[in-house]
């Protein structure tokens, strides 16, 4: 059973985003950019599978500049067996990234593609569902807990009461939660090995898809800032200062 | 334009989360609700009774009892043929439901957003709130989430729609539901409590948290909430997570105690209108955006609170 990972070169997750001067966007020249945590989650989950022989073949993919090769890099050294990337001068937005996937899934024929449940830099929360619906999958989003047997992936999923178990009928669509698993550091030997896993490049416009943006940013602007606040001296001080605003009279 | 909200209820009444979506979607248009469940005529009289609610579809079917996105999809799909916008609250199901409709329309999604510009133009926060686009949109359609804080719930009365039945699509066996664990608590819901107390990673254990956070909200009326590293470390369920990838609250009042202040903490509650920081290390950044600040040991400070409040 062959497993497909999609996964986004995003802003490190521990860089404070800075706004360009123009309000165009985000400053991402010069920083350090890693793959999205909730992607090391999903390339982990299908790694371990693989492990426990329940898959045969990792497939990461991803959708972006040139420059993503270092996280399809990164997802080899971690296990991944080999990786496609998909260039793209111009922002692929979630729906043409679906769209896209859905053409290399028609490609590769996976029983499972994990996908993270957001990528940290948009916050869209939109591929992996957006895939379910263009293939006519059932879709798990927010994994906790998975587990696969037979033709039927058994998911626990993150709601927002507790949990939920739902099991789908494979080939399905999973999306990854934080606490699905704990991503592994790739070792040294298996960074060196990873330079010489299969890494193919193909182009988006090569797939004849129609990837035009429907989304125009106009602008980009800080948060409104919070007024600074006090502090206080002691538990006294800050009871008072809590009756004088009304709480707990 | 004509919307279509979907309700989120649990099977006896709507969620609160619903409301916010409807004064969302009274900026765009004409207000419809989608009800979708088994046995929900109860809930759809009372979503009619919404104020500004124009009309209820209600899909009342075995096949939607659990809400699968699989199932539900499709009959979401069919009426958006006559309808211009897609509303969900950007909660777990809004978030599962609204982009596969999105996606069979061929439409790009808007995700939680924060505010309607125009009725093709939004704001939403990008980067954890660390930035707000403003994004117009080109398609025919509009698919939207909405963060339920930053719009008023409308009025639970008020409204007269009409309730009118939809044919269902059945049960496209795609997937099945097998259990659920709701977290059992007579506090207040996160999302919509008027004062939270969150504690961190600095509790060190589940009995901790219990002992020192829960009577300080029980004296507040408050609900608990948590940062990731106290829900990883299992002392509270993972829905009381706040943050990025967790719940985004806005209550009156946010007390953080042990908890550092991670811009994927901030994320889900510096919007709320008093924030309260109980942290021995001054320079925690959760102190740049608390209005009142304690430096101090929580495992003195938070009974010395409890007791003199
Ligand atoms: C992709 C991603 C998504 C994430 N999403 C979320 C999210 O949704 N929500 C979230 O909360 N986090 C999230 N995180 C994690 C986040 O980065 C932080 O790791 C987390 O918020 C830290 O939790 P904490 O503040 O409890 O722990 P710490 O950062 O360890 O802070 C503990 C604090 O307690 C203080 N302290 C220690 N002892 C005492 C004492 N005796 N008295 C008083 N103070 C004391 C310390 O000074 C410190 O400030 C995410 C991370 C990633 C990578």
């Amino acid at each position: 059973m062959k497993m497909l990972v999609p996964i986004k070169r995003v802003l490190d997750y521990n860089v404070k985003p800075r706004i360009k001067a123009d309000g165009a966007g985000v400053e991402l020249t010069n920083v350090k950019m890693s793959m999205n945590p909730f992607d090391e989650i999903a390339v982990e989950e299908a790694i371990r599978l693989k492990e426990k022989g329940l898959a045969t073949e990792v497939v990461v993919v991803s959708v972006g500049e040139v420059k993503a090769q270092e996280t399809l890099r990164t997802a080899l050294a971690m296990g991944a067996d080999r990786a496609i990337l998909v260039t793209s001068d111009r922002k692929v937005e979630p729906l043409g990234v679906a769209k896209v996937l859905r053409a290399i899934v028609d490609e590769e024929q996976p029983q499972l593609v994990i996908l993270g449940k957001q990528a940290i830099d948009d916050d869209n929360s939109q591929t992996g569902q957006m895939l379910a619906g263009l293939l006519g999958w059932g879709q798990a989003t927010s994994a906790s807990h998975v587990e696969l047997a037979g033709d039927c992936v058994t998911v626990t999923r993150e709601i927002d009461g507790g949990l939920e178990t739902d099991r789908y009928c494979l080939p399905a669509i999973i999306t990854a939660d934080l606490r699905l698993n704990e991503p592994r550091y790739a070792s040294l030997p298996n960074i060196m090995k990873a330079k010489s896993k299969p890494l193919a490049q193909r182009s988006a416009d090569d797939f004849g898809l129609d990837l035009s943006p429907r989304l125009e940013t106009l602008r980009v602007v800080e948060p409104p800032a919070r007024a600074s606040g006090v502090k206080v001296a002691d538990v006294d001080e800050l009871v008072m200062k809590l009756h004088a605003m009304g709480v707990a009279k | 334009m004509k919307t279509l909200v979907w309700v989120e209820h649990d099977g006896n009444s709507v969620k609160d989360a619903t409301l916010s979506a409807v004064t969302a979607a009274s900026k765009l248009g004409d207000v419809h609700l989608l009800l979708v469940g088994q046995d929900v005529q109860g809930v759809a009289q009372e979503a009619a009774g919404i104020f500004g609610v124009d009309k209820v579809h209600m899909a009342d079917d075995a096949a939607y009892a659990h809400q699968l996105v699989e199932n539900v999809a499709p009959l979401v799909v069919q009426l958006m043929a006559s309808h211009d916008a897609f509303v969900a609250p950007a909660t777990t199901g809004g978030k599962a439901i609204a982009p596969r409709v999105a996606a069979l329309l061929d439409v790009m999604q808007i995700s939680d957003i924060l505010s309607v510009e125009a009725q093709d133009t939004f704001t939403r926060p990008i980067y954890a709130g660390n930035a707000i686009a403003t994004v117009r949109s080109s398609d025919v359609k509009k698919v939207v989430t909405v963060r339920t804080t930053a719009f008023e719930k409308a009025p639970r009365e008020g409204g007269s729609g009409a309730v009118e039945a939809v044919p269902t699509s059945g049960d496209k066996g795609l997937s099945s539901f097998i259990g659920q664990e709701i977290a059992a608590s007579n506090r207040p819901e996160l999302t919509s409590a008027r004062v939270i107390v969150a504690g961190g990673r600095a509790l060190g254990s589940g009995e901790k948290f219990a002992e020192l956070i829960e009577p300080l909200a029980d004296r507040l009326g408050a609900g608990v909430g948590a940062s990731r590293a106290a829900v990883d470390a299992g002392y509270v369920p993972n829905d009381s997570q706040v943050g990025q990838t967790g719940k985004i609250v806005a209550p009156e009042v946010y007390v953080a105690v042990g908890i550092s202040g991670a811009i994927q903490h901030l994320a889900g509650m510096k919007d709320s209108k008093i924030i309260v920081a109980i942290n021995k290390d001054e320079d925690a950044p959760i102190f740049q955006v608390a209005d009142l600040g304690l430096v101090g040991d929580l495992f003195e400070i938070v009974p010395e609170l409890t007791r003199k409040l």
